[in-house]
């Protein structure tokens, strides 16, 4: 069924299909949307799951890892400040090895007081452990979600999943999506079989103390399934293509014969595609390989592009004192020549003309801040 | 999947009645059996007798019952070395 919807809508009816037992939530711009679908699906009969309603985010995300260590498929949603203040707990889940699954609409850092989209929020959370999508379509909100649980469940990864799409650009915005029946989303999530699980009958507990001498392995394990999890992803990629769309690790347009590739992720993404359309009408030999994901981090996907073309390589977050974060990984990772770019904090309009006037700037050697230093 | 978890067993970290400081005394004579002292010690040290009977083996004298003991029955006497 084809319905026009905004991206909070259709991650509520992405959560509501995959059929939690627990959901619980906190509102935050501009995520609030999707925490009140999914109250009203609760009040009107058509979602059976228990919904708590906690006082903040870090509570938030404790209930989803109690219930989530009891066996129970868990949702939660989040921006921001808010995934700021989860922090604490997202270290917990991933440690704690609960498939947790949340959806943070990226919005920039305050002070001062802003509400638009920004990856520093999700960013800022690259070292947790958890495994994360950025999203360029709400299609692909639905679709990756759904996908979420199936890998975060997987035996071989059982680590919490994020989903991440740009506040206000994607997540208030109505585009059409593919919504399959409910039978075809149940036959493609398996029972959650969680890990461990408390058992008042087989009386366990995880988050004692644990010495020096075991601590190393439990972090090299979780390292080891965030490896695994590459080629998870592709492989539920491809089980889900057929009932949606099918994606891989990088998103690649027009890249076989390019110079030089856009390498962005969200929304900027999707607005590159176009940029990368006029370029080529425009005799430029340009493409795009749009980061679907970026923990695990797609060295191998990104290496294969980066033996015949440039990257031209433009962040929604700054490290402060260092540079854009997927810039620096992809200088650390990869044998490349990159030129990086920071663009559009704080929700500062980036259109395909801004795309295609850094992408001649990159042409003529230049980099950096764009409006800020160079335009 | 390789993460740590552990099953309830007795004293898996030791005698933790060595880390106590100050110990919990009973006065017998004061005493009324009221069984405060039982329901509030976290570490379940105290035993339900014919009088509260405090486990030195495992009581970390955090001074709970002492504080709620409503007739004072109960005193925080410093360990001697």
């Amino acid at each position: 069924m084809k319905i026009i919807d905004t991206a909070n809508d259709i991650a509520a009816l992405a959560a509501k299909m995959a059929r939690p037992d627990v959901i619980a939530a906190y509102p935050i711009t501009p995520q609030t949307v999707i925490v009140e679908r999914l109250a009203k699906y609760v009040e009107n009969g058509e979602l059976d799951t228990q919904f708590i309603r906690v006082e903040s985010e870090h509570s938030a995300m404790a209930a989803c890892i109690g219930a989530g260590a009891s066996g129970s498929r868990t949702f939660t949603a989040t921006a921001s400040h808010g995934l700021l203040l989860m922090h604490e707990m997202l270290h917990w889940a991933a440690l704690a090895r609960i498939p947790v699954v949340m959806v943070n609409v990226n919005r920039a850092i305050g002070p001062g007081w802003s509400i638009w989209s920004d990856c520093n929020d999700s960013m800022s959370q690259r070292d947790t452990g958890w495994l994360q999508f950025y999203c360029s379509s709400n299609q692909e909100v639905f679709d990756t979600l759904v996908q979420a649980y199936r890998i975060g469940e997987h035996s071989d990864v059982m680590l919490p999943v994020m989903v991440n799409y740009d506040g206000f650009i994607l997540s208030h915005t109505s585009m059409a999506v593919d919504v399959p029946e409910q039978q075809a989303v149940d036959d493609f999530l398996p029972a959650f079989k969680p890990g461990w699980k408390l058992d008042v009958d087989d009386p366990v507990t995880h988050g004692n103390i644990i010495g020096p001498d075991y601590y190393m392995e439990v972090r090299y394990d979780m390292h080891q399934a965030q490896q695994r999890a590459k080629d998870i992803i592709t492989e539920v990629g491809s089980a889900w293509g057929g009932i949606g769309d099918s994606y891989g690790l990088v998103d690649t347009y027009r890249c076989d014969d390019a110079d030089m590739v856009i390498v962005a992720m969200g929304a900027l993404g999707a607005e590159a595609h176009r940029a990368v359309d006029e370029l080529r009408d425009n005799g430029t030999a340009a493409g795009l390989a749009r980061v679907r994901v970026f923990r695990p981090f797609p060295r191998e996907a990104l290496q294969a592009i980066a033996d015949h073309a440039e990257m031209v390589v433009i962040d929604r977050d700054i490290s402060l004192g260092m540079a854009g974060v997927l810039a620096t990984e992809m200088q650390a990772a990869l044998d490349a020549e990159i030129h990086p770019f920071i663009a559009g904090l704080g929700g500062r309009d980036v259109t395909y003309e801004d795309i295609m006037r850094i992408y001649e700037l990159a042409e003529q050697g230049k980099e950096g801040w764009y409006t800020v230093e160079v335009q | 999947m390789k993460t740590t978890t552990s099953k309830p067993e007795k004293a898996a970290m030791g005698k933790t009645g060595s880390w106590r400081v100050f110990r919990p005394t009973l006065d017998e004579e004061k005493c009324i059996k009221c069984w405060r002292c039982w329901i509030f010690c976290p570490e379940g040290a105290i035993e339900r007798n014919d009088l509260p009977c405090i486990d030195y083996d495992f009581c970390k004298g955090c001074g709970v019952c002492a504080t709620e003991c409503p007739v004072d029955a109960i005193t925080m006497k410093r360990e001697e070395k």
